[in-house]
């Protein structure tokens, strides 16, 4: 079974206490990662929800750029970010994006105070990283750090748990991070993640990671795999590079405008910036929406979605059952003048058309912890 | 109630005269995941051998139910399609797909017993 690949597939410092834990294992991004665990998808949701989960997110790139207030230029000449105004150690979501605002990547940009850390999803980062490299015209030292392991834990108990063993990051305000001192040596946390829970994000050596996560397992946190990675992020409303986001969606088409800095808008003058505000102003032809079928029925990515009179109008990219709602949920583009709350539209699944509604998003209410300081 | 049988597509089917029962084995649930969606055949109609007759979903995946012989559905299990979860729950019980009338006993000959069937579940791994 399986595809023939004479490249060997990577693994994460992980990979073991994985194969410990019974994970069953897929390829992805050229990683294996274990997409669940014994207890399956559904308990491991469930969990994360209540208690804490564990993720292997290594396969992750992890960006370092070196540099002062020339790389802070250049990088706003690249992301829709008002990165002048960014505080040391505080985080943004945004893309990288080519000049038709196709995009690229979707990524978490800190500002540290050595330059900026960069979190990009592992099926791009190479590209990503030859990318940068040439917009930055090599002036600033990069590093695509794979000495690092990223570790992220999510759920309502993480706080307490992270911070019994990393002293301080309970003050930590969600969409930032900083360097902390841990054992002699240096992890980068960052309060983020991409579950819809409050949780972290933690940057730690290779060969610190797993005695690291097994103390975690300790405390009461279970590892959890992309299989519910999956579900609680579709809950969260979040989009999924490949799915949801592509070279032939812009930011505008996706529904993510908030991550467009205000600031940035009326003078442009990032990559992508013309047809972002072209379309902005004239409204996008489709929109990334939520998608609640009625029933149980699931609809996977591809399914086609149709209006009252038959007529094609868009395309699910992500569905499954939402364990938190008991229901399936997902999500996909459709033309905008059906992207409404509450349009009715139909589903083509195994060839018979099915009743669904379009919906706000998040299905999940978040609950990410705002002012702590 | 006859032995039960097994079919590659990892069915089981048990007969009491000509009515024959057929659901999902235990293998085939701890391949698939939580079971979250079920679909079953329409009752009356007809099913044709190593066909279709319903679809289950788990949150990963869709895969087609087929049916190990033809034959009239003359039963469905709506437990299963209201809680989907009794699936996993009791794969070989009470968490049986559909009843069927059967057409052709022989169709019977080409399925496999209990120690055939472990021995293809575990080689084949899927």
């Amino acid at each position: 079974m399986g595809k023939r690949v004479n490249m060997e597939i990577k693994k994460t410092s992980l990979n073991k206490l994985h194969q410990i834990n019974q994970a069953k294992f897929v390829e992805f991004a050229g990683y294996q990662m274990p997409i669940q665990y014994i207890n399956g998808i559904i308990e491991e949701h469930k969990f994360t929800r209540l208690h804490c989960g564990i993720f292997d997110v290594s396969h992750m790139g992890q960006l370092f750029i070196y540099g002062d207030e020339n790389l802070t230029n250049e990088l706003e000449k690249i992301f829709p970010l008002d990165l002048k105004n960014l505080k040391q150690n505080n985080s943004k979501y945004s893309f990288l994006m080519n000049e038709d605002a196709g995009i690229y990547d979707d990524l978490i940009v800190t500002k540290i105070e050595e330059g900026y850390l960069i979190i990009l999803n592992a099926a791009c980062k190479d590209k990503d990283f030859e990318i940068l490299s040439n917009l930055l015209d090599k002036k600033f030292k990069m590093n695509l750090d794979n000495s690092r392991s990223l570790i992220a834990l999510q759920g309502p108990k993480s706080v307490e748990i992270l911070d019994s063993i990393i002293n301080g990051v309970v003050r930590l305000n969600f969409m930032s991070g900083k360097w902390f001192d841990f054992n002699n040596q240096k992890l980068f946390v960052t309060r983020s993640g991409y579950t819809g829970e409050d949780g972290f994000e933690i940057s730690i050596l290779n060969e610190k990671a797993e005695a690291f996560t097994e103390n975690l397992i300790k405390k009461g946190a279970r590892l959890v795999g992309l299989g519910a990675r999956d579900t609680l992020r579709l809950e969260a409303g979040l989009c999924l590079y490949g799915h949801e986001l592509d070279i032939n969606k812009t930011p505008v088409e996706a529904n993510l405008k908030w991550a467009i800095s205000k600031s940035r808008l009326p003078n442009g003058g990032f990559i992508g910036s013309d047809k972002i505000m072209r379309q902005m102003q004239n409204g996008a032809k489709q929109l990334r929406v939520g998608i609640k079928p009625e029933g149980r029925l699931i609809a996977r990515e591809k399914t086609k979605i149709f209006n009252e009179k038959n007529i094609q109008i868009g395309q699910i990219t992500s569905g499954t059952f939402g364990p938190s709602v008991n229901g399936p949920i997902a999500m996909g583009y459709v033309d905008r003048e059906f992207s409404k709350v509450d349009t009715k539209i139909l589903l083509e699944v195994r060839g018979k058309k099915y009743p669904a509604n379009v919906c706000g998003l998040p299905f999940y209410k978040k609950s990410y912890v705002k002012g702590v300081n | 109630m006859s032995e039960v049988k097994f079919s590659k597509e990892h069915e089981w089917i048990t007969l009491e005269g000509d009515v024959a029962t057929i659901g999902i084995t235990k293998h085939a649930t701890e391949m698939l995941g939580d079971i979250v969606f079920a679909e079953l055949p329409e009752k009356g109609s007809n099913v044709e051998k190593d066909g279709t007759a319903g679809v289950v979903e788990s949150t990963k995946a869709a895969s087609d139910v087929y049916t190990p012989v033809s034959g009239e559905v003359i039963d469905t299990n709506q437990v299963i399609v209201d809680d989907p979860s009794k699936i996993n729950e009791d794969p070989e019980g009470s968490a049986w797909f559909f009843k069927l009338k059967m057409k052709d006993s022989s169709e019977l000959d080409s399925l496999m017993n209990k120690e055939e069937y472990d021995k293809f579940a575990k080689e084949s791994g899927n």
